[in-house]
C-alpha cells in the first residue's frame, strides 16, 4: 500500500508541477526557455529555505523528476560541499551534483548526433 | 487605429490555446513520466543504491529514453500533445541538448555540434549554477555566525 | 504617379511558370496542380539548406523547359528565399548563365519580384525575366525557430512554413499579362507575437489594397479574386474585417495562398501555410493556369512579408510587414 500511495503522489505532484507551467506557457508571454530558468532557480531557492526538502521525502521521483528537482539537487550539492570543504564548496558543489544528469546529456545528444539526422515534419 | 488598440484587437480575436485541455495532457503525460521515475528509483534502491545514486541513475535513464526518443523523431510528437509534461521534466532537458545536436550536425561537429550544443539548455545550467553558488555563500556565512 | 498605381505601359507576359513542392504540400488540397514533389522534402541533398537550394534550381529548370527558352536567352534573374544572405537562391541558381539580383521581401518576394520583372520590362530595360522564390519548414525552422527534433508546442495562431519553390518567366507572348503594381510600404503595428504573422502583415495588406482602390478605376468587385500570400486564418479574417470598416468589402472575392494550400482540418498547421515559397507555387500552379484558361479574367495579387530577424525580436523588436500589389490579368477571351 505504501508503495501505492509513493507512485500516487509521484504522479500527482510531478503532474502539477507540469500544469503549473503549461498554465505560464499558455496564459502569460514567458517563452518555455524562461519557465525552465525560472523552474531551476526556483528549486535551489525553495530547497535553500528548506521548503523542497519536505516535498522530494514526499513525492519522490514527483519532486526530483522536474525541473525544480535540478535545482534542489544543486542546492543539496551545495550544502554538502560547504559543509565539507567550506566556501571553497559554494562553486564546487552544484555542478558536482548534477554532473551525471549534464554528463549523460550531452553524451548522448552527441552519440545520437552520430547515429541520426533530422527528419522532416508533417 | 494607432498600435495600442491593434494589438488589443488581435490580442481579443486571436483563438486562443486550449488550456483546460493542454494542462489535462500536460498533468498525465508529465504526471506519468514522474511516476516512471518513480518505478526505476524502486528498481535502483532495490539493487541496492544508496538514494542519492539512485536518483541521479533514475535521471541518466529518463535522460537516455527522451535522447533516443528524439533521435527517432517520435520526442516531438509526444510533445506537441504533452506540452509542459515533457518540458518540465528532465526529458525536456535531454530533449533541448540531443535536438540542437542532431539540428546543427550539418555544420560540422566542432563549431556546430560542440559549439550550439547548449543554445536551448544552457540557460538552465547557467542560472541554476549561479543561483546554487550565491546559495553557497549565503549558506556559508550563516553557518560561519550561527553555526 | 507619386505612391501611386504603376501602369505598364509594355506589359510582360508570363509565358510559364513551374512549382516544386514538398511532402506536406503535395497532400493538400492542390496536391495534383504541383509539376514536381520530393517525398522526404531532401531531394537528394544531405541539409535541409542545400534541399531549398534545390528546389530553386529544378523550379527555374522546369520554368525553362515550359517555356522552351535556355538560360542565356533571359536577361534578368530575380530570386530570393527566407535564409540569411538569401542562400537558398545563391546557391540553387549558380550553375545558370544569367544575370542576377537577389531579392529579400521576406514572405513578399514572389510578388516583389513580378513587379520588378514588370517593371524592368516596361520601361523596356530587359526583355525576357525571371522570377524565383523559394522557402522550406525545415531551413525555416532552424533559423526563426527551434531544432527540428525540439518538442514545442505551436499556438493556434502560428503558421506552417511551405516547403515549396515557384519560378516564372515574363516575356513578350502568352495570354497573362501583368498590367498593374503598387509597391508595398513597410508598415509596423507593434505586433511583436512571432506566432501571429498573420496580424503582423494584415495592416500591411490593408495598406495596398486602400492605396490601390483610392485610385483605380475599378471597385473590390470587378476583380475575380483578390490573393493574399500568406496571411493564413487570423490575417484574413483581420484583413476582411478591417477593410469592411472602411467600407471596402473583398469577402467574396478575397482568398489567401496560405489558407488554399492546406487542409487546416486535417494537416497541422494552424493558421494555415506561409513563407516565400507559399505564394509563389500557389499562383505558379493554380491560379495562372486558371487566368492562362481564361477561367479568370483578373485577379489582383499581393504577396505579405514580415520583415523581422530573430536578432530584432530577441531584442525586444516589432514585426514589421509589407505588401506588394500586382494586377494579373488574363488576354484569352474564349470561355
Amino acid at each position: 500500500m505504501d508503495i501505492f500511495l509513493d507512485y500516487l503522489w509521484a504522479f500527482l505532484i510531478g503532474g502539477s508541477l507540469c500544469v503549473i507551467a503549461q498554465i505560464l506557457i499558455d496564459k502569460t508571454k514567458l517563452t518555455p526557455a524562461r519557465i525552465l530558468v525560472v523552474y531551476v532557480c526556483t528549486g535551489v531557492v525553495l530547497t535553500a529555505i528548506g521548503v523542497y526538502e519536505p516535498l522530494v521525502n514526499f513525492a519522490g521521483s514527483g519532486a526530483t523528476v522536474p525541473l525544480t528537482g535540478f535545482g534542489y539537487a544543486i542546492a543539496k550539492g551545495v550544502q554538502k560541499a560547504v559543509d565539507e570543504k567550506g566556501l571553497l564548496g559554494a562553486l564546487t558543489g552544484g555542478l558536482e551534483a548534477t554532473a551525471g544528469g549534464i554528463s549523460a546529456s550531452i553524451c548522448f545528444g552527441l552519440i545520437m548526433s552520430l547515429i541520426f539526422s533530422s527528419k522532416p515534419k508533417r | 487605429m494607432n498600435e495600442k488598440e491593434y494589438n488589443e484587437y488581435v490580442e481579443k480575436r486571436a483563438k486562443k490555446s486550449p488550456v483546460l485541455k493542454n494542462c489535462i495532457f500536460a498533468f498525465l503525460i508529465g504526471g506519468g513520466i514522474c511516476t516512471l521515475g518513480q518505478a526505476f528509483f524502486h528498481l535502483y534502491t532495490f539493487l541496492g543504491l544508496e538514494e542519492t545514486d539512485s536518483r541521479t541513475v533514475v535521471a541518466i535513464t529518463l535522460i537516455f529514453i527522451a535522447a533516443l526518443l528524439t533521435g527517432f523523431g517520435i520526442f516531438d510528437n509526444i510533445a506537441k500533445i504533452a506540452g509542459a509534461g515533457t518540458l518540465v521534466p528532465i526529458t525536456g532537458f535531454a530533449n533541448a541538448i540531443t535536438s540542437q545536436a542532431i539540428d546543427t550536425k550539418s555544420e560540422g561537429f566542432i563549431l556546430g555540434v560542440g559549439a550550439k550544443i547548449f543554445t536551448i539548455a544552457g540557460p538552465v545550467i547557467l542560472y541554476g549554477t549561479f543561483t546554487g553558488v550565491i546559495y553557497g555563500i549565503i549558506y556559508y556565512f550563516c553557518n560561519l555566525i550561527w553555526g | 504617379m507619386k505612391n501611386g498605381i504603376l501602369k505598364f505601359k509594355r506589359k510582360p507576359k508570363i509565358i510559364s511558370s513551374y512549382s516544386v513542392v514538398g511532402h506536406m504540400e503535395k497532400s493538400g488540397p492542390l496536391g495534383e496542380l504541383f509539376d514536381e514533389y520530393s517525398n522526404d522534402d531532401k531531394f537528394g541533398k544531405n541539409s535541409w539548406e542545400k534541399a531549398e537550394s534545390e528546389m530553386q534550381k529544378r523550379a527555374f529548370s522546369g520554368a525553362l523547359n515550359k517555356s522552351g527558352l535556355i538560360d542565356t536567352e533571359i536577361d534578368v534573374l530575380l530570386a530570393g528565399d527566407l535564409l540569411n544572405q538569401c542562400v537558398g537562391s545563391n546557391y540553387g541558381l549558380s550553375c545558370f548563365d544569367v544575370g542576377y539580383l537577389g531579392l529579400y521581401g521576406a514572405c513578399s518576394t514572389c510578388s516583389e519580384g513580378l513587379l520588378i520583372g514588370a517593371s524592368l520590362y516596361s520601361g523596356g530595360v530587359v526583355d525576357s525575366c525571371a522570377v524565383v522564390t523559394s522557402s522550406h519548414y525545415c531551413s525555416s525552422e532552424r533559423q526563426f525557430r527551434f531544432p527540428l527534433e525540439y518538442g514545442g508546442q505551436r499556438t493556434p495562431t502560428a503558421q506552417w512554413t511551405t516547403t515549396g519553390a515557384g519560378a516564372f518567366i515574363l516575356k513578350d507572348e502568352g495570354n497573362v499579362e501583368i498590367s498593374e503594381g503598387m509597391i508595398g510600404k513597410i508598415i509596423d503595428k507593434g505586433i511583436s507575437d512571432i506566432n501571429n504573422m498573420g496580424a503582423a502583415m494584415a495592416p500591411a495588406a490593408i495598406d495596398t489594397i486602400k492605396r490601390y482602390f483610392l485610385e483605380s478605376e475599378h471597385s473590390p468587385e470587378f476583380f475575380d479574386l483578390i490573393i493574399t500570400g500568406d496571411l493564413g486564418y487570423e490575417g484574413s479574417e483581420i484583413l476582411k474585417d478591417l477593410l469592411l470598416k472602411d467600407g471596402i468589402d473583398i469577402r467574396n472575392n478575397h482568398i489567401d495562398c496560405g489558407l488554399m494550400l492546406f487542409d487546416r482540418k486535417a494537416q497541422d498547421v494552424h493558421a494555415g501555410g506561409s513563407g516565400c515559397g507559399c505564394s509563389a507555387i500557389v499562383m505558379a500552379s493554380d491560379i495562372i493556369p486558371r487566368l492562362a484558361s481564361g477561367e479568370l479574367k483578373s485577379v489582383l495579387f499581393l504577396g505579405t512579408g514580415a520583415l523581422m530577424s530573430p536578432v530584432s525580436l530577441f531584442q525586444g523588436g516589432t514585426i514589421p510587414a509589407i505588401a506588394h500589389l500586382v494586377r494579373l490579368s488574363s488576354l484569352n477571351s474564349h470561355n
